[in-house]
């Protein structure tokens, strides 16, 4: 039955190829963060701890057990969403995580969403003006966007909106302290607020949000633009729009059901990448904008040797560009319908 | 004369970085209702420019220069864009060559013929589904229903071109232009194709401007042919009278470079090129000998076999000809004896081993690399575009003959002397270098290293039909002097009968019929030689073979 609907096929293996995906990255997981430098039994006993108290330290955190024995545990943890104590913050890891990542989420696809509601359209735009203002206003942001450092434009945006203009909220976290936190459905705040129809609320962490996620935004556009741009260029100058055009279509058609679903494809996969490193970008946006987000967290926790913490990090990590990737590819197989038979 | 469509004057130009080309330098022609005209020219003599400039579809910087166009009384130089876009499509319709980029490859074909339905105000939503089938149905394509709902990417060739001429036909246009429509399609689709486009246009009473580059299927389609060349129109007048009297030196050039029966292959030049045909030697050894060679490929939907137990057997200095449409095993046959990929099963004896044994990954080490090369379809895409003529040439010589410094060199251009080509264009890259020009370092690399027999893929199949007579001498030459046997696969029955002692017709994975090259053509045994014989394109005979 399965073997009727090749796509259907094709999406399932897709699925299961990204099982092994899964156990590597528990294992590297695992394997990354006992190869990092430093002794967190050292650093955990406290500066004036003895080679006792610190051995001591070391049994208690199950240290001194064999590499394989801690793997297993740390499964055994994990099959129970046991993530380990963070100990630097004192809290479980999973629940710092469930914390955490949802403001780095919902910082990063509001980031991507203003990105692509930018970039896309200048991308098409100057593919079908070649050489015109829009095509120069297209490459001067371009180059802007990826010449100027995250932290630089965080800042520089900080100072002209909140401190020259002083119509932007202080750049200190979510929510400006006159609101309450939204009842946490799903952590992200414009959602929760939303959901609890409290737009007050809404309105303050919309206004919080605005210059991080434009800082990120500006990093960001540059590559969805120039793909944009290039994979329009290409799909305008195929044979096809040349029939469509033979046969009279109107413009609008040719751009868009023609060559704009054909240049979706290198769009989308540029898309994952840049989602991926918008993520890595997120830590020197959230240090600028003390944004309480995963990345922040990450780099404290590392810098500490809270090895669960970054254990648990990596592994959140990992996992999100796992489904990323799986996302992308069920996003192609749905564009491209020659997907699931070229490929085996 | 009822005139439908009138050109006066007609010129275009591109600019360029390099400044201004004129692409179409002042033409006038006439299409009357219900004929069929041939515009035939090589590559670069503006003729599909010209179709372009009609629709007034030009590539970015393409601009009408100057002259008159005139359809049925709109003047098509100087319309606005949005009557143009009713004349496309409704008025006046074009077909194009490699139909499957012709369609956009991730929209259901269906559908792409609804939208010009659509557009065009023949359909409207209710009942675009039952008209885009019934122009499915008009191209006789069988099972029109399920077809609606497949991609480009799931059909035949034949059957993308049956679906462009369907979206081209779908709104009833007066006037059809069809810019190269079977070049890369086999010789039998390329009839189907032709045929059915020729019964439509005297069905519905249309006119047609068809253009291509082969001079025999203009001839057998055309009510009359336009000879172009740089853009100007050298000579016009019936088929018959061009291929029995051609006025125009350069129309002569074209008539005696295509290739049919009853000629020579020294008779595809100029007369005062032709030389004196040098003999081969044959003799009786034989070379190579196929004995039951079988290739299976795993398929999605089990096993695929591509050649079905075919034996063979090539004599030195002979010339065997290997014809078959796309799909009937003959690439895999003539990779498998270059050893670039492995037989299931079976012997190829050459010079009395099995060089089957010899695994295809290895065999680049093998001593009897050298022996056996290759010359590729395609010259363009078989030569790296980063490596100029003098180190794509040296590519054997230093990796196989280990040759260096001065004798490298001396060898290259000895090389390049006997391939014909001019010692400066030596160091030109692929772009730098014409068709012709790219087919000669792609046999020179080839006999680089005094092979005993080579595999001609096609070797002529993308070039012009005045350059391919060059590049067939060439070969015919080169086999005479150097003692080569070659293995020539080709679609083209007369390039191969002009060329070729024995043929060797596949289809299928097997061998259908074998023999000596005239016996075969001449008096075919299998129904399938027969059908692939009567659907090349028959150019008039000339009346005083010189």
């Amino acid at each position: 039955m399965l073997a009727s609907s090749p796509r259907l096929r094709a999406t399932l293996l897709r699925v299961a190829q990204s099982i092994p995906v899964v156990i590597g990255v528990v294992i590297i997981s695992f394997l990354l963060t006992r190869a990092l430098p430093g002794d967190p039994a050292v650093y955990f006993a406290g500066v004036a701890a003895d080679t006792a108290s610190i051995e001591q330290t070391r049994v208690a955190m199950g240290l001194d057990k064999p590499l394989l024995q801690q793997f297993f545990i740390y499964v055994g943890d994990l099959s129970r969403g046991d993530l380990g104590q963070s100990l630097s913050s004192g809290r479980p890891v999973a629940a710092d995580l469930a914390k955490r990542l949802p403001a780095s989420l919902e910082l990063t696809l509001s980031a991507l969403i203003l990105a692509i509601l930018i970039a896309v359209p200048l991308g098409v735009l100057a593919a079908t003006r070649p050489g015109t203002w829009v095509d120069h206003l297209c490459r001067v942001v371009v180059t802007a966007g990826v010449s100027l450092p995250t932290f630089f434009t965080g800042i520089l945006l900080i100072y002209i909106f909140y401190y020259v203009l002083g119509i932007a909220p202080s750049p200190l976290g979510r929510l400006d302290f006159v609101y309450l936190d939204p009842d946490h459905f799903t952590g992200f705040y414009l959602i929760d607020a939303a959901l609890m129809g409290d737009w007050e609320t809404w309105r303050g962490a919309a206004k919080q949000l605005i210059l991080p996620a434009t800082t990120l935004a500006l990093f960001t556009l540059a590559p969805i633009a120039r793909m944009t741009r290039a994979a329009m260029l290409t799909a305008l100058s195929s044979d096809f729009i040349r029939t469509a055009r033979a046969a009279g279509l109107s413009n609008r058609t040719i751009l868009y059901c023609y060559a704009f679903r054909n240049a979706l494809l290198p769009v989308v996969t540029t898309l994952g990448m840049v989602f991926s490193f918008a993520l890595g970008a997120n830590v020197l946006v959230e240090k600028v904008f003390a944004w309480p987000g995963i990345g922040s967290y990450a780099v404290e926790a590392l810098v500490v040797s809270d090895y669960a913490a970054v254990q648990g990090f990596v592994l959140a990590m990992a996992l999100l560009f796992v489904a990323l990737n799986l996302v992308i590819d069920l996003l192609y197989t749905a564009i491209d319908p020659r997907i699931g038979f070229s490929s085996k | 004369m009822n005139t439908m469509l009138s050109v006066k004057d007609l010129a275009v130009s591109f600019q360029t970085r390099r400044g201004e080309v004129d692409a179409v330098r002042g033409i006038s022609f006439e299409v009357a209702k219900g004929e069929i005209l041939g515009i035939v020219g090589e590559s670069g003599s503006g003729k599909s420019v010209t179709s372009y400039a009609l629709m007034r579809i030009l590539d970015a910087g393409g601009v009408i220069k100057a002259g008159e166009a005139t359809y049925s009384g709109i003047d098509l130089r100087r319309a606005a864009e949005r009557d143009m876009r009713d004349i496309r499509g409704r008025e006046i319709s074009m077909i194009f060559q490699n139909p499957r980029a012709a369609l956009n490859p991730i929209r259901k074909v269906g559908h792409q013929i609804e939208d010009v339905l659509r557009h065009h105000a023949r359909a409207t939503r209710y009942d675009a589904r039952a008209k885009a089938i019934a122009a499915l149905e008009a191209v006789k394509i069988n099972d029109a229903e399920a077809r609606y709902d497949a991609y480009p990417f799931e059909l035949s060739g034949g059957m993308c071109q049956r679906i462009v001429c369907a979206i081209a036909l779908a709104c009833d246009p007066r006037l059809l232009i069809a810019d190269e429509p079977t070049t890369g399609l086999d010789i039998t689709t390329q009839k189907a194709v032709m045929d059915l486009v020729r019964d439509l246009i005297r069905e519905r009473e249309m006119s047609s401007i068809l253009i291509t580059h082969d001079l025999g299927l203009a001839a057998q389609y055309c009510d009359r042919i336009l000879v172009m060349k740089d853009g100007v129109i050298v000579e016009q007048g019936d088929p018959v009278q061009i291929f029995s009297d051609p006025q125009h030196p350069y129309s002569r050039k074209l008539v005696d470079a295509t290739p049919r029966a009853g000629e020579t292959v020294r008779s595809l030049l100029p007369p005062d090129e032709r030389g004196d045909e040098l003999t081969p030697k044959v003799s009786d050894q034989p070379i190579l000998e196929v004995r039951d060679l079988t290739k299976t490929y795993a398929g999605k939907s089990g096993p695929v076999h591509a050649v079905k137990g075919i034996s063979f057997t090539i004599n030195q200095g002979q010339c065997v000809g290997l014809v078959g449409e796309s799909g009937c095993g003959k690439s895999t046959t003539s990779e498998i004896l270059v050893r670039l990929m492995d037989a299931t099963s079976g012997q190829v004896i050459f010079d009395g081993d099995d060089i089957a044994r010899v695994p295809a990954r290895s065999f680049a080490k093998d001593t009897r690399r050298a022996d056996i090369q290759m010359v590729f379809q395609d010259a363009t895409d078989s030569l790296n575009p980063r490596h100029t003529a003098r180190q794509t040439i040296s590519e054997p010589l230093r990796r196989l003959a280990r040759m260096r410094g001065a004798k490298l060199a001396a060898r290259i251009e000895e090389l390049a002397v006997l391939v014909g080509l001019p010692l400066p264009l030596l160091d030109r890259f692929p772009h730098q270098l014409s068709g012709g020009q790219k087919a000669r370092v792609g046999i020179a690399r080839a006999i680089a290293l005094d092979p005993k027999f080579l595999i001609l893929d096609e070797p002529t199949a993308a070039l012009d039909v005045s350059i391919q007579a060059v590049v067939l001498n060439l070969l015919v030459d080169l086999r005479a002097k150097l003692g080569l046997s070659y293995l020539f696969v080709s679609h083209d029955l007369h390039v191969v009968r002009l060329l070729c002692d024995h043929v060797i017709v596949m289809k299928d994975g097997e061998i259908v019929e074998q023999g000596a090259a005239e016996t075969v053509m001449s008096n075919p045994q299998s129904d399938y030689t027969k059908a692939l014989l009567a659907a090349a394109p028959k150019p008039p005979q000339r009346r005083n073979i010189s």
